[in-house]
């Protein structure tokens, strides 16, 4: 089980609080798509993902960037419980997505960089290390029931 | 991995701005860097890394000066830093690793200073700019 100080669980919570899971999981899951394109092979249902602007623009990726994150949200409900809580998505990311789990540790690096660009001087590098914390947690536990 | 104009363009543009505060940007992205992943701290025993540190800020101006220089001659990357390719492969041999996670740190600085100019598309450009910097930097490794 993971440990997390209380300032750690403040600085979760806080930033949290302020994210628009919606806004941030699309503009997170685009950027992903943008500056690492080879993970666009997951999404070949997506329609047009043909430029910046397309990727931005399309709804798909808006809807599936909100379901992730919201998804994420679960993490941060259950600090002290993210493996099990991720046990079923971890399958299906391995037995029916076939996802190589690179590619978490690729979306929570563009998560942290989307706080960054939102919170600005407030996302200080203590907070950025515990976000690095949990996405890493959370990157883990998506991994965990690989075979 | 070689940089398109459009690529290019955005790489100058950002440095422009990012220039101004060069120092201030090299610093803080050291300071997260050194928090979000300890294990770095390994490679500067014989620094004082508390926050503010002249030691940090001297350090963080190298860094981003040489940055300075792979954007103005970003045509040849190779060229403008041999001298500090061969550096890192003789005597620095800082494990490759490293490179990205600098790389990732310097990224949240200037998203965090400039969210507007951060566009995805500037986001794209940076990182692979990054990226050309960190391979010429171990090309020599072995």
């Amino acid at each position: 089980m993971v440990h997390w100080s209380a300032e750690e669980k403040q600085l979760i919570a806080t930033v949290w609080g302020k994210v628009s899971v919606e806004e941030c999981g699309a503009e997170a899951l685009a950027r992903l798509l943008i500056v690492y394109p080879w993970t666009q092979r997951f999404f070949d249902n997506f329609g047009n993902l043909s430029s910046p602007t397309a990727i931005i623009g399309n709804p798909k990726v808006r809807a599936h960037g909100k379901k992730v994150l919201t998804s994420f949200g679960e993490a941060i409900k259950n600090l002290d419980n993210i493996k099990p809580t991720f046990s079923k998505l971890s399958e299906l990311h391995c037995e029916k997505l076939h996802v190589d789990p690179e590619n978490f540790r690729l979306l929570g690096d563009i998560l942290i960089i989307v706080l960054a660009a939102h919170f600005g001087r407030d996302f200080t590098p203590a907070c950025q290390a515990t976000w690095q914390k949990l996405v890493g947690v959370v990157a883990h536990a998506l991994a965990y029931k690989y075979h | 991995m070689t940089l398109t104009q459009a690529e290019k363009a955005a790489v100058v543009t950002i440095w422009a701005k990012v220039a101004t505060q060069a120092d201030a940007i090299g610093a803080e992205s050291l300071e997260r860097l050194f928090c979000s992943y300890p294990a770095t701290k390994t490679y500067f025993p014989h620094f004082d890394l508390s926050q503010g540190s002249a030691q940090l800020r001297g350090h963080g101006s190298k860094v981003m000066n040489a940055i300075g220089e792979a954007v103005k001659h970003i045509g040849d990357i190779r060229g403008a830093l041999a001298k500090l390719s061969e550096l890192h492969a003789y005597i620095l041999r800082v494990d490759p690793v490293n490179f990205k996670l600098l790389s990732h740190c310097i990224l949240c600085s200037v998203a965090a200073h400039y969210p507007t100019d951060f566009t995805p598309e500037v986001h794209a450009a940076w990182d692979k700019f990054l990226s050309s910097v960190s391979s010429v930097l171990t090309e020599k490794y072995r």
